[in-house]
């Protein structure tokens, strides 16, 4: 049987100045009722591609086919008459809307309300939902947040429905329950484009494979007539080996050591909730959890950047609360943070990268200038040693393309001879290579000694590249496990509090250190005097 | 649902330059003012009556400017004056701080001056009176500007409208001390006798010299030094200085500490040197035209050298347009001021972004690619 | 004393207002305009042009209808054609909104003395002023109550029914749900299909009309005709964008605010028995205030008082 072509797309180009061609000569098909996956590493064009069917962007060059007619897509108005609706991996939602007013946000009909709440329960009904259309966007949870999404695309009749990276932000669990409603959609005959470079993901759900390499289409293969490898190398374009080191290191006694920690987040509400946990030299400790669990608060906990509630957080035997972040970073401290926006915080993007490096070492030397010139000597060799592409070391970090920001940033922290590393989302947005890259130099400063705290968001990596994991929910250390000895389901429940080993284990805490660097008696008068501060600073 | 009507591509679409040369830059900026002078010559022939030829406007702006010897060097006290004052905000802009508070932090500088004259004029030596009044003004001006630093810092209210309601405070204040020093109600003080600062040279040498001292130490402060840097890094992003271990609120209060005390200083000169006097509008409003000036020279205290020339010669020189065209008042100044900004503004728009217009032919893309790929960072 | 107090501050109330409900559909657009004092200054010269054209051309005997109508249509369109310059710089050409406003205050000001001083007669201002403030005719014979509510022109209460209109516009209909919308978060709006950039310009040439009519009313309404230079219009100006922040982004809590704050502006001259020292002193106060204000706000600020979350940002879909 011949099946029917929902959307055709003939030799896209999009081309971003200052940066290569994001498209060239894309060419894709999507049939009716069918999961295509667009697969690819990050960077490879699948969002710019996307975007241009959602009418974000214009294309420089090409046709976009519906039905077998020629269209053009100026705007996402355009966009959904052409019933095509996108699922953007950042929410595109008004925090401070509740769900409904997001979901009849620019969608032309008369009515009340009261009408969309029917027909919003209607389609949460037929495809397994569960939402509530009168809360607000800010109160929401992250797969919360994705369902209104879905919906409002649902809501506006769309047919074609694109899903950028829809898993990113979701534990295994809320990951099947996704893909079950996908199933439901496809058997409706609604057509799906999932964008994400997970294999095992598209193993499981899709029914053909796209594959985009840098820009530039791959080809085309049937799920059911293909395998991971044999996916990775139409990916990344020659073999690679998919496994992360984890070299065996002898583990020093505690670095740091965080006794019942109480951290509250901006807004007031409990951010970290009694979490106890320490790093040894020479291992790697990784944090898992759903966005917003308070792995943002704890680093900034620790880097002297947030005030704790109460806990304590000791620094080879010293207790580092209260002190300024230079002098934490002073002790050896490094943190870290690579946010959505990937630049927001460690480097400052307009600056060059001579600039960055002299970020936490400017006020170094005597008098009133800056010594710019040990700095670019610096720069240099670090765009050498980590083979950073840029023009020159007076290039504006803002100019490079993420992988090299990332490596300017992690290059930068570890140059600083660190003996503590925490680091959240180090990869995130990194292609393949570059994610290696940064992998290896993680496990050279483990090598060396260093402890490393690992806030990631992909579980696989974790369980490869972690010697434990620890899991967070709202806040709460639900357990830490050898990464050896567990699996992805079992850390999946962990996040959203299905299952709390801490439970069965009560009477000993496992994130006290048998060979701390005080002894009980310390902590004890350690706990009193930080309680005694507390209630001095309050009165 | 509605149909789609058009098919057909939109003529054009903007897209992000990634660079532009520096030539490419300047002859935008060139072609803006151009344009802009060109409209306001013309427009001011359409308002006069009495001249019927654009080219008119120019000789007069440069008659008055370069027509006479105390023409010109009243050009270049005012352009220095203007350039201290600028000079003076370029900091607080760097870290984002808009310091809207030239005006009033100027005047106060200025008040105290007149008051330090008035007040020990007669009773100690000059030099003691100068001593005093230079303190003095340079520490209103930084007091003025510091207390809405201080709320930003802690609590982030908003700079904006606190500097500029201080304008009105310092104003207000003046118009008091007017009434206590002028009961008679005339509303203005005459010039004061005692405690003038030097003439070096001839009487528009003194604030030419510290304008172009201060344009020095602007120049190293913001480029080579550790406070220069840290305030960039705070302009930058807040979250990056405080990760790194700038402490935000310090910085914040020591700029502004920096920038109204330099703005207190040319209150000295303005009251001590050149008017010997106060009035609420002894500031000609140059701390809106200095907010205008630092902007277009891009934080660059040397390009600000420019900007400030440019925005004095026209203002100056319209001036002179205004007599020759028989302007009922100075008014048309502001205008022609208004319409040249939007034109210097506007142009930046093609300087960050291009048009792509709809074509007919394709482009050779590998062409494009190869040539941006040379001397660019990697990709994405 | 009391009852003059209240109302003298009335018709200056309504110039806060005019002003104060402009800026804030502007700013619900994601747009902070600083050019507000110069767009009310400009208001004033074509509501101006408007009242001198149409006395010297009809007589003393103007028909209210016509001089207002044409008057008010001027003053809202100089008004929104100089708002139109900041729209296109920072709507189209995305200058940056805050140097861009600047601009326009200097243009504005300049402009509207230049403008008036040259083609406008003032002396047909006062006689359209009296025209044009006439207050309802049985308003004399209800004793206070009708002084206090009923004795101004119509503008004031134009004034109260837009602040009224705007709230209701905001806070209830689909297209004020809209507007919001992109002055949170323009790319989700767009990503809506909602047409960005027409909502925009709609809401700065609207939100600039308006606040055109609020330094036209000060001439006509509050000086009653009498025309002194535009930096006093540029003042009030300042003192509406700070109304927006005192009132919360509220139109109908700025009804109130305006209030306040020219009851604040005219004490210095409705208190009697004072010095002219003391009385300059106390011109001081609204300034004084609006800081304390805008400090009070910025300490005891919840999340649901936030200014629109997009506000001073300009957008442009393909930045990533």
């Amino acid at each position: 049987m011949e099946r029917q072509v929902a959307l055709e797309l003939k030799n896209i180009c999009k081309y971003f100045p200052g940066k290569v061609m994001a498209n060239k000569n894309v060419n894709l098909t999507l049939y009716k009722g069918e999961i295509l996956s667009l697969l690819g590493e990050n960077g490879s064009g699948k969002t710019t591609l996307m975007n241009t069917i959602s009418g974000i962007y214009a294309p420089d060059e090409g046709q976009i086919f519906i039905d077998g007619k020629e269209v053009v897509i100026k705007s996402p108005k355009d966009a959904y008459l052409y019933k095509i609706g996108m699922i953007h991996q950042h929410f595109k939602l008004v925090d401070i809307f509740s769900a409904a007013e997001n979901i009849i946000l620019g969608v032309k009909e008369k009515g009340s309300l009261k009408n969309v709440n029917t027909r919003v329960r209607e389609i949460a009904e037929r495809y397994g939902f569960d939402i509530d259309p009168k809360k607000k966007i800010y109160e929401m949870s992250v797969s919360e947040k994705q369902t209104v999404e879905i919906i409002k695309v649902l809501y506006r009749g769309a047919d074609i429905l694109i899903l950028d990276e829809p898993t990113a932000v979701l534990t295994p669990q809320e990951t099947e329950k996704l893909f079950a409603v996908l199933r439901k959609m496809k058997e409706d005959g609604k057509s799906i484009i999932i964008i994400t470079h997970k294999l095992n993901e598209v193993l499981a759900i899709s029914d053909r494979v796209s594959i985009l390499r840098k820009g530039e289409y791959v080809g085309t293969v049937d799920t059911a007539k293909t395998n991971q490898k044999d996916l990775t190398e139409m990916m990344v374009g020659k073999k690679v080996e998919l496994k992360i080191d984890r070299p065996k290191t002898e583990f020093d006694r505690p670095l740091l050591e965080i006794r019942n920690l109480c951290i509250n987040s901006d807004d007031g509400n409990v951010a970290i909730d009694d979490a106890s946990f320490y790093i040894r030299g020479g291992e790697i400790l990784g944090v898992a959890g759903i966005a917003g669990c308070g792995q943002k608060e704890l680093c900034e906990a620790i880097a002297g950047l947030r005030p704790i509630k109460s806990g304590l957080i000791m620094h080879k035997g010293e207790n580092i609360i209260g002190l300024p972040p230079r002098t934490i970073i002073e002790k050896g401290v490094s943190m870290s943070f690579i946010p959505e926006d990937r630049l927001g915080m460690g480097l400052a993007p307009s600056f060059s990268i001579t600039d960055n490096m002299m970020l936490k070492t400017y006020g170094e030397g005597k008098g009133p200038f800056v010594d710019r010139k040990s700095a670019r000597e610096r720069a240099n060799a670090l765009i050498k040693r980590l083979e950073i592409v840029t023009p020159s070391s007076e290039t504006p970090v803002r100019k490079l393309s993420g992988g090299n920001v990332q490596k300017v940033l992690v290059g930068r922290e570890i140059e600083a001879g660190p003996n503590v590393i925490i680091t959240a989302y180090p990869v995130r947005g990194l292609d393949i290579n570059s994610s290696y890259v940064i992998y290896d130099i993680l496990n050279e400063q483990k090598k060396k000694g260093t402890g490393v705290l690992f806030i990631g968001e992909d579980l696989d990596v974790m369980l490869a590249l972690c010697d434990k994991i620890m899991v967070l929910c709202h806040g709460k250390v639900m357990g830490i496990v050898h990464a050896e000895k567990t699996t992805k389901e079992q850390l999946g429940l962990m996040m959203t509090g299905s299952l709390d080993l801490t439970e069965e284990k009560k009477d000993k805490n496992l994130g006290f250190a048998k060979d701390s660097n005080l002894t009980e008696e310390e902590w004890k008068s350690e706990e009193e005097r930080q309680e005694k501060e507390a209630t001095d600073g309050r009165s | 649902m509605e149909e789609v009507k058009t098919v057909r591509e939109p003529l054009f679409h903007m897209v992000k330059r990634g660079n532009i040369t520096l030539l490419k830059r300047l002859g935008i900026y060139a072609g803006a003012i151009v344009a802009g002078i060109l409209l306001t010559s013309i427009l001011c022939v359409v308002a006069s009556s009495d001249k019927s030829n654009p080219l008119e406007m120019f000789s007069s702006m440069f008659s008055g400017v370069f027509g006479t010897e105390r023409r010109f060097w009243t050009f270049l006290r005012d352009t220095a004056l203007l350039l201290g004052i600028s000079l003076a905000l370029l900091p607080a802009f760097k870290m984002k701080f808009w310091n809207l508070g030239a005006n009033g932090q100027v005047l106060m500088g200025c008040l105290v001056t007149i008051a330090c004259m008035r007040n020990l004029g007669g009773k100690i030596p000059d030099a003691g009176i100068i001593a005093i009044m230079t303190v003095a003004s340079v520490l209103a001006g930084a007091a003025w500007a510091v207390i809405p630093a201080i709320f930003k810092a802690f609590f982030k209210t908003n700079e904006t409208l606190f500097t500029l309601m201080m304008n009105y405070v310092a104003q207000g204040l003046v118009v008091y001390m007017i009434t206590v020093w002028a009961p008679s109600g005339s509303g203005s003080l005459s010039p004061e006798v005692y405690g003038r600062l030097p003439n070096i040279g001839n009487g528009y040498l003194l604030t030419i010299i510290v304008s172009a001292i201060l344009t020095v130490f602007m120049f190293f402060y913001l480029s080579r030094s550790k406070h220069g840097y840290e305030l960039s890094v705070v302009g930058e992003s807040e979250n990056t200085a405080r990760y790194v271990g700038i402490n935000v609120k310090k910085v914040v209060i020591r700029t502004l500490i920096l920038s109204g005390a330099m703005c207190g200083l040319m209150g000295l000169l303005i009251g001590g040197s050149i008017n010997y006097t106060v009035s609420s509008e002894i500031v000609n409003n140059m701390g809106f035209t200095g907010i205008m000036a630092s902007w277009l020279a891009k934080f660059n205290p040397l390009v600000l050298i420019g900007t400030c020339g440019l925005i004095t010669f026209i203002s100056k020189g319209m001036g002179q347009v205004r007599q020759d065209f028989g302007f009922y008042n100075d008014a048309i100044g502001n205008v022609v001021l208004g319409i040249i900004y939007f034109f210097i503004i506007g142009c930046e728009f093609f300087i960050t972004y291009k048009l792509i217009f709809r074509k007919k032919n394709k482009t050779d893309f590998t062409a494009i690619e190869n040539s941006t790929q040379k001397g660019k960072g990697g990709n994405e | 004393m009391f009852v003059s107090l209240i109302t003298g501050a009335i018709p200056l109330a309504a110039v806060f207002l005019f002003g104060c409900v402009g800026e804030i559909i502007t700013e619900k657009s994601g747009h902070l305009n600083l050019g507000i004092p110069g767009i009310m200054c400009s208001g004033t010269a074509g509501g101006c042009l408007g009242a001198y054209l149409c006395v010297s051309t009809f007589g003393n005997h103007v028909s209210w209808l016509v001089l207002v109508l044409i008057s008010v249509a001027l003053a809202f369109l100089f008004a929104a054609v100089v708002g139109g310059i900041y729209g296109f710089l920072t709507v189209s050409l995305r200058c940056n909104q805050n140097i861009t406003g600047l601009a326009l205050t200097t243009f504005g000001v300049g402009f509207t003395q230049f403008f008036i001083d040259n083609f406008v007669d003032r002396d047909y201002l006062y006689r359209a002023s009296r025209i044009i403030n006439r207050g309802l005719s049985f308003a004399g014979d209800l004793g206070w109550f009708g002084e206090i509510f009923l004795s101004y022109g119509i503008l004031v209460y134009v004034a109260i029914a837009i602040a009224v209109v705007t709230s209701i516009f905001l806070k209830k209909t689909k297209t004020g749900l809209r507007l919001r919308s992109i002055g949170e978060n323009p790319a989700t709006a767009d990503a809506a299909g909602i047409n960005v950039t027409a909502y925009k310009y709609s809401a700065i040439l609207i939100g600039s009309g308006i606040a055109g009519l609020g330094g036209f009313y000060y001439i006509m309404g509050y000086l009653g005709g009498s025309w002194e230079n535009a930096s006093t219009i540029e003042a009030l100006g300042w003192l509406s964008v700070a109304l927006v922040i005192f009132t919360l982004w509220r139109p109908n809590l700025s009804i109130l605010g305006s209030f306040i704050f020219a009851v604040l502006y005219i004490l210095a001259f409705k208190i009697t028995g004072i010095s002219f020292s003391q009385m300059s002193l106390l011109k001081i106060l609204p300034y004084v205030v609006t800081i304390i204000v805008l400090i009070f706000t910025s300490i005891f600020g919840s999340k649901n008082v936030q200014p629109p979350a997009a506000l001073g940002l300009n957008y442009f879909r393909e930045d990533r």
